[in-house]
Order: structure tokens, then sequence, then C-alpha cells
């Protein structure tokens, strides 16, 4: 299982890297789903069975399929992919990466402190449904309301 | 019906409202009626309730409407105070202005802002009531500021010159120097006192201070100083000259008849304060006395018809505070009342004229009026008599009582009587004066016959468009009924006014004895001859046909010899207290104001504008409005965070 | 069943993240912003997952949850802004929005 994480992880982490670096949108698409998956992938590994699911179907799934019908809508061409490839250069990449890489230095001297190892249990559905509808019931609530906002104004925006 | 009091000011309060809410849409005819009608109602009401109070017998009826405010212990109410003082003024606030109100439909007819016209002056009468009606001074204060504010408005009536607004300005800056010292007064009363009702300082402070104390000194002083100013004495007279700018029925109402008496009302209404700082009456009374001779000085060598009477009308308010001044209180409101007769008729009646001529308002101009305004000139006959104290006529008796009343002065009668009678010879010449030449003579209307070395005469410039064009149309004695019947009820009432007994014998009981004068019948011989001689020798100089060249010879070698030249000039220019208040007040501080106009103290504040300018147009460039670089800042940001956070 | 090292799973989320950002930082085309924009979101979820399985409790799942369902709409309204933005410049560049500079 430990080979599967750290292979699932490479796979995401590649996929990921060709998502940011990719020219063309419908490939980035592709890409970002098999980083979407990996990460299912981790998350079952994890011992979180519901929550791969729901990375799947939702992430995977809903939205990813949401980003490839308005790339359809825009109809994106040939000409956008050169522009791209212009916008591109290497020295656009430099100030950003170091930057992200100073972030990511931080981040890692504070994680690598960490002297932990999970033997994953599974959590399942009964748990976290448990929990979900006792405790949090409010944030679901709020969930809800949250989604219902992003469709009105999903709608509104989209209109004519 | 004595319940019913709040109405009196409340009926001229509703008239405003109606005629200021309608902004100017209402035809003349209804604005009219509204104007004159709700004061009429005031007046009728007025009546009424003085009969019932006065045939009740009572001292005094108050009555609370509500309680104005509340905080700690000081809570005045709008409450009513009527005792025999209060019945005199209302009603000749009320009727004297029914009368001017009347009169005004008339004389403001053609005007544009006749609705604006009579919203003020309802407005006036409302806040005059208010002032004579209020038992305590903050309800009284009210009333104070609310004349002030109508006097502004209305001498700025026509406010399209704009040296009638300047007029107004000056006469609300000036009053306003007395108003700040009475409410001084106002704030030491409470502070002292700890009640700013009338009657209950009255009586704490006859308990508490004894008489020539510091506190009644000081108290009265600024009392006096308030009254000063809203009375146009020495040395706040300067504003009711320039205050002629304003509508003539404005002149008769607020500047002659009613508002002006406020200062003598507040004295008399707290005359026991004045009675505990003995110094401060007397010094009531030389004012009164250095005021009266002043402007009746001035007015000798006036040439525009209102400002004449203005300077007789300072003149005669002058008498009053002599009367106060030797705590002859009844004898001031008497006098207040007959003046409010009289001086409304010459008002009234100037008007006439100067409506008649088309707006003229220099009386060399004029001339030989007798038999073309016969109404103007029998009015302004009786008026003058009056106003000169001939006998029989209702100054004489009110200006006897006054002149007796200061030879009874212990100390200062003498001194304080001769003044008066000299002042009552300037008042029969003056006024004389101002009859024969604008009656008298062959009517030089239009010709230019007295030599003058000042062509500076102020001259009423308003919305009609005075030029001299007008000059040579026929004159036509503007009347009619609404003029007209004015003119007659207020001669009769001049002329009959002194049998009028005043009921405040109650109010000023304990100073019955003081008016007890016995005096020789010397005194009273001056006192009848000297305004007869007045007028007898402004006969000579201006009245006598026969010998119109010989005294015109007569007038210009006075006018040219050194001495007579010189006095002339000072008196015209009102004794120069104009060029003095100019050059010891308005001068410095417009020469400070332009000094400060670049705000020399602002500019060290300047320094903290422009370093946050700085700071801003540095950080405007920060923000270019371009997606990655602000989330390359928060990125950035985030580090550094992370970075206090974790090592340091 | 072998333990994974707990450090591993969230230094594995933060190269997601940091991926993401540098996608944010560097991408003009609009639509990409958007995808690392997600792609952050993820890596987010990943390392609250991660917690979960660390404590053995559900609480991390809930978040992931409550992650997932404002990923759905920020996508959502995102979509529309594009294809509003889309419509009234003619262009993904988002270089191209920069009025509102100081």
């Amino acid at each position: 299982m430990t080979i599967l994480f750290y292979l699932a992880g490479a796979i995401a982490l590649i996929s990921t890297l060709s998502v940011v670096t990719s020219k063309n949108v419908v490939h980035a698409l592709v890409y970002l789903i098999v980083s979407l998956l990996a990460v299912a992938v981790i998350f079952f590994v994890l011992g979180a069975p519901f929550a791969a699911m729901l990375e799947a179907i939702v992430y995977a799934g809903a939205i990813m399929v949401l980003f490839l019908f308005v790339m359809m809508m825009l109809n994106l061409g040939q000409a956008t992919e050169d522009e791209e490839g212009a916008w591109l250069s290497p020295r656009v990449w430099v100030g950003p990466s170091l930057l992200v890489l100073v972030l990511f230095g931080q981040l890692a001297s504070v994680l690598i402190r960490q002297e932990y190892s999970i033997v994953p249990v599974d959590v399942g559905v009964r748990d976290l449904s448990l929990e979900l509808f006792g405790p949090y019931l409010l944030a679901v609530e709020l969930a809800s309301m949250l989604l219902l906002a992003g469709l009105v104004a999903a709608y509104h925006l989209a209109k004519k | 019906m004595i319940d019913w009091i709040g109405l009196l000011p409340a009926f001229p309060l509703a008239g405003f409202l109606a005629l200021v809410l309608t902004g100017g849409r209402l035809p003349k005819k209804v604005a009219g009626i509204i104007g004159v009608g709700s004061i009429g109602l005031s007046f009728l009401l007025a009546v009424v309730i003085s009969l019932e109070f006065l045939g009740s017998g009572a001292e005094s009826v108050s009555r609370t409407l509500w309680v104005w405010m509340s905080v700690g212990t000081f809570n005045p109410g709008f409450s009513f105070y009527l005792d025999g003082l209060t019945v005199v003024m209302i009603l000749i606030i009320s009727g004297v202005g029914f009368l001017i109100h009347l009169y005004s439909t008339g004389f403001m007819a053609d005007d544009p802002g006749f609705a604006r016209f009579f919203s003020y002056m309802n407005l006036f009468v409302a806040s005059m009531l208010v002032l004579v009606l209020a038992d305590n001074l903050v309800l009284l204060y009210l009333g104070w500021e609310g004349v002030g504010l109508c006097s502004y408005l209305l001498i700025g009536f026509w406010y399209e010159n704009p040296a009638n607004g300047y007029a107004a300005r000056k006469a609300f800056v000036v009053t306003r120097v007395g108003d700040t010292s009475m409410a001084i007064g106002l704030f030491l009363l409470f502070s002292q006192l700890g009640t700013l009702n009338i009657q209950d300082i009255l009586s704490l402070a006859s308990q508490q201070w004894v008489i020539g104390s510091g506190l009644a000194i000081a108290a009265a002083a600024l009392l006096l100083g308030g009254a000063v100013g809203k009375s146009a004495q020495l040395p706040l007279q300067t504003w009711l000259p320039d205050a002629m700018a304003g509508p003539t029925p404005i002149s008769a109402l607020i500047h002659a008849a009613t508002m002006v008496t406020a200062g003598v009302y507040l004295i008399a209404r707290t005359h026991i304060l004045f009675e505990l700082a003995p110094s401060v009456q007397l010094l009531v009374a030389w004012i009164g006395l250095a005021t009266l001779l002043m402007a009746g000085f001035t007015a000798l060598t006036q040439r525009d018809i209102k400002r004449i009477l203005a300077y007789s009308t300072i003149s005669q308010i002058g008498y009053m505070f002599l009367a106060l001044g030797v705590g002859a209180w009844s004898a001031a409101v008497f006098h207040l009342m007959t003046h409010a007769f009289f001086k409304a008729l010459l008002f009234l009646a100037a008007g006439t004229v100067i409506l008649s001529l088309h707006h003229e308002h220099d009386i060399f101009r004029m001339g030989g009026m007798r038999r073309k305004l016969p109404l103007a000139f029998w009015s302004f006959m009786i008026g003058s008599a009056a106003l000169t104290a001939l006998p029989f006529t209702s100054g004489f008796y009110s200006k006897d009582e006054i002149l007796l009343a200061a030879l009874a002065q212990p100390e200062y009668g003498m001194v304080l009587w001769t003044g008066g009678v000299i002042g009552a010879f300037l008042t029969a010449l003056y006024s004389f004066r101002l009859v024969f030449v604008v009656f008298m003579g062959k009517g030089h209307h239009g010709a230019e016959s007295d030599i003058h070395e000042h062509s500076d005469i102020h001259r009423e410039s308003d919305s009609h468009g005075v030029t001299d064009a007008h000059a040579h149309d026929p004159v036509r004695e503007i009347t009619g009924f609404a003029m007209a019947t004015p003119l007659i009820i207020l001669a009769v009432l001049s002329l009959v006014g002194g049998l009028i007994h005043v009921p405040v014998d109650s109010v000023f009981a304990e100073l019955a004895g003081v008016e007890e004068v016995h005096a020789s019948n010397f005194i009273h011989g001056v006192m009848i001859a000297v305004p007869i001689f007045g007028v007898a020798l402004s006969y000579v100089f201006y009245g006598n046909p026969r010998y119109e060249k010989a005294s015109q010879h007569m007038r210009n070698n006075l006018r040219t010899s050194a001495l007579g030249g010189v006095l002339h000039r000072f008196w015209f220019r009102g004794w120069g207290m104009d060029a003095l208040y100019d050059a010891l007040l308005v001068r410095p501080f417009v020469t400070l104001a332009t000094i400060n106009k670049k705000d020399i103290v602002d500019q060290f504040y300047g320094l903290f504008v422009m370093i946050t300018r700085i700071g801003n147009s540095a950080l405007v460039m920060l923000q270019t409005g371009n997606l990655r670089w602000y989330g390359i800042s928060l990125v950035g940001g985030l580090a550094i965070v992370i970075a206090i956070g974790v090592w340091i | 069943m072998q333990a994974i090292p707990y450090e591993h799973g969230l230094i594995l989320a933060a190269m997601l993240f940091v991926c993401g950002l540098a996608g944010v930082l560097t991408r003009r085309n609009i639509v990409f912003v958007l995808m690392s924009l997600e792609i952050m979101l993820n890596a987010c979820g990943l390392a609250f997952v991660v917690a979960s399985a660390r404590w053995g409790h559900a609480d991390g799942q809930i978040m992931f949850l409550m992650i997932l369902t404002l990923a759905a709409a920020e996508v959502a309204v995102g979509l529309g802004l594009i294809i509003q933005m889309y419509r009234r410049f003619h262009t993904v560049d988002i270089s191209v929005l920069n009025e509102m500079k100081g």
C-alpha cells in the first residue's frame, strides 16, 4: 500500500506540473483529471474511501466536465494555443518559481519535523455521516446555501 | 379665555407656515387675507384676554403649555406669563401690528415678494408675542432671537440690492453683540440662582443679593448689554439708521413701534435686578440721555425722510431708557405705548409720501406736499405734534412723566432733566423741519432747491428700480381703504393715547411713590414752552413762505460758517460712530482675515496632508490592476509572515 | 499494512499546492488560472484527509467535503465569469483586465 501511495503521489505531481505548463486547454484538463484520480487513489490508501469516491465523482467527474463544456462553448482555437506559447517564455517562470520554491521550502522545513507514521484505519461512510449530520449539521446547511448561491450567481453571470 | 393664551402667537405662526409652505404660489388676495387675518385674530384674542384679565383683578396669570426641555434641574417650560406689563405689550404688538399689516397690503400691493413679506411679518409678530409672554428667560431669548432673525430678513427684503443685504448683515451682527452679552447674563443668572424663570429670579435675587452686590451689578449690566443692542442705544445704535433699507411698513413695525422696544421691555421686566444694582440703573439713565441727545443732533442734519425718523426713534427710546434709569418704570412703558402709536403713524405716513413720490427719499426734493397729499400731511402733523410732545397730544403726557421723574432723581436730577429738555427742543426742531420741508413751501419737487455739499444721500433703491425718470411724474396720493384706515386710527390714538391708563401699577407697585413728583409751575412751564419754541424756530428756518429767500440765506450762512460746517458734517455722519467702528473693529478684523487668508496655522497641518499625499502616490503605483502582481505580492507577504512565525 | 510517514502526505499536499500557486502566478490564460486554483483547493483537501488519517477521525474528511462544496460553487461562478469576460473582451488574457489600477 505504501508503494501505491508513492506511485499515486508521483503521478499526481507529474500530471499537475503538466497542467500548469501545458499550452492546450483540453490537454491540461485531461492531465488535471488524471491528477485528481491519482489523489483519489491516495485518499483510498489513507483509509478514506468515501472521500476517494467523492473526489472521483464530483471533482474528476462533475467539475471537470463543467470545465470541458465551457471550453467547448468558448471554442478557443489554434490561435490561443500559439498565444499561450508566446506568453509562457522561460523568463516568465523564473520569478514565480523562485517565490513558490521559497514558500515550499518553508512549508517543508516545518512539516519535516513531524515524526509520525500513519497506520491507515478506515473511516467509513457510517462514521462520516454520524459526524456530518450530528455536530456538523449547521455546516451542511451553510454548504447548501453556498451551493444555492453559486447556482444563482452562475445562472445570472452566464446569462446573455 | 385666558387658557387660550397659547393661541396668541400660534395664529401668526400658523399664518407664517401657511405662507411659507405655499412658497408664494397663493394669489395676493389670499396671501393678504392670511397675513392680515392671522394678526387680526391674534389682536381680537389679545383684547378678549386682556379684558378678562383686567376684569378679574388678578395680579398675574401664568399658563404652561408644555415643558420645553428637561435637563437636570433645568427645565424651562413653554409657559406664558400674563400681567399688566404683558397686557400692554401684547395689545401694542398685535394692535399696531395689525394696523401695519393692513397698511402693508396697500403698500406692498405691487411687490413680487408679497407673500414672502407677510410670512416674515407674521413670524415677527409671533416671535415678539413669545418674547413678551415668556415666563422664563430662555423662552424670552427664543423670541428675542426670533425677532432678530425677522429683522434681518426684512431689512434685506429687497435682497437684489447688495446695499440692503449689507444693512441687514450690519443690523444682525451689531445686535448679536448685545445678544451675546445677554446670553452670558442668562448663564450667570442660572449658575447663581439655579433658575431662569423670571419671577423666581426676581424674588430669589432680592432675597439673596444685597443692593449693589457684584453679582447683581454683573447680571444687570449683562442684561443691559442685550437691551442696548436690541433697542439701538449707545454704543450699539449704528444699525438702526441702516435698517431703513427695508420696506417702510417694516420700519414702522419693527424699527419703530415694537422690536426696538424689546430692550425697554426687558429692563422693565427685570427691573428688580436693576434696583439691586443702582450703579447700572444710573448707567441706563446716562445711556438714554446721551443717546437721545446724540440722535437728536444727528436727526437735525439728515436729508432722508426715513433716516430722520430712524434717529428720532433712537432718541425716543433714549427717553424710555432715561425713564428706566430713574426708576420711572411705568412712565417708560407709557412712553413705549404712545411712541408706538405716533412713530408707527409717522412711518406709515412717510411710506405714503415715499410711495406717492415713486420711492423718493430726499426731503429736499419734496416740498409743498400739503395739498397733494392731505392725508399724509395731517398724519404727519399729528404724529409730529405727538413726537414733539405738544400739549394734549399723547407724547406730551408720557414725556412729561419721564422728565418729571428725571428731575426727581436725587443726585443728577437737574442734569438729566436739562438734557431731556434739550432733547425735547431738538425733537421739536427736527420733526417740524421735516414737516415744513416736505409739506410746506411752493413745491420744488424734482428741482434741487437747497445747495448741499453732501450728495451721498442714502436712497432706497429697490426692486422697483428707482430712477430719476420717475421724478417728473405727476404726484398722486396713493391711498385706499387699506392704507388710509390705519393712518386715521393711529392718528386718533396719537392724539388721545395719552388718556389711556397703562395698567402696570401692580407690576411696579412698590415704586408708585417715586413717581409722585411735585414740580413747580416754572418747571411745567419750561416743559410746555420748549417744544413750542422749537417748533417756532423750525418755522423761521424752514416753514415761513414769506421769508423763503431770507431763511434760505440764513441756512446757507449757518452751514457755510466754519463751525457750522464741521458740526453739520459730524452730525450728518451720525457723530462718526460708523467711521469709528469701522476703524476700530471692522478694518482690523478684515486685515487680520486677509493676513490669515493663507491659513498660517494650517500650514503645519498641511504637512501631514502632504505626507499622506506622497504616501498615497507611492502606494498607487502598487495598484497595477494586474492580477498576477497581486498574487505575487500575496505570496511574498505569506512567505514573510511564515518566516516570522516560524523562526522568530 | 505498512505505515506511511505522516509528513510525506503533508509534503505531497504542499507540493501540489505550490504547483497550483506557480500556475496562478504565471499563467495569463484565465482558464488555466482557474484550473490552478482548483489544484490548490484540491491540495488543501488532501492535507485535511491526511490529517484525518493521522488522527483516525472523521473531522478532516468533513472539511474535505466542505472544500469540495466550495470548489463546486467557485467553479460555477468562475466559469460564468469567464464566459462573460470572453463575450465582452473576446480574450481570455487576464492582463487585459487591469482597469482597477490606482
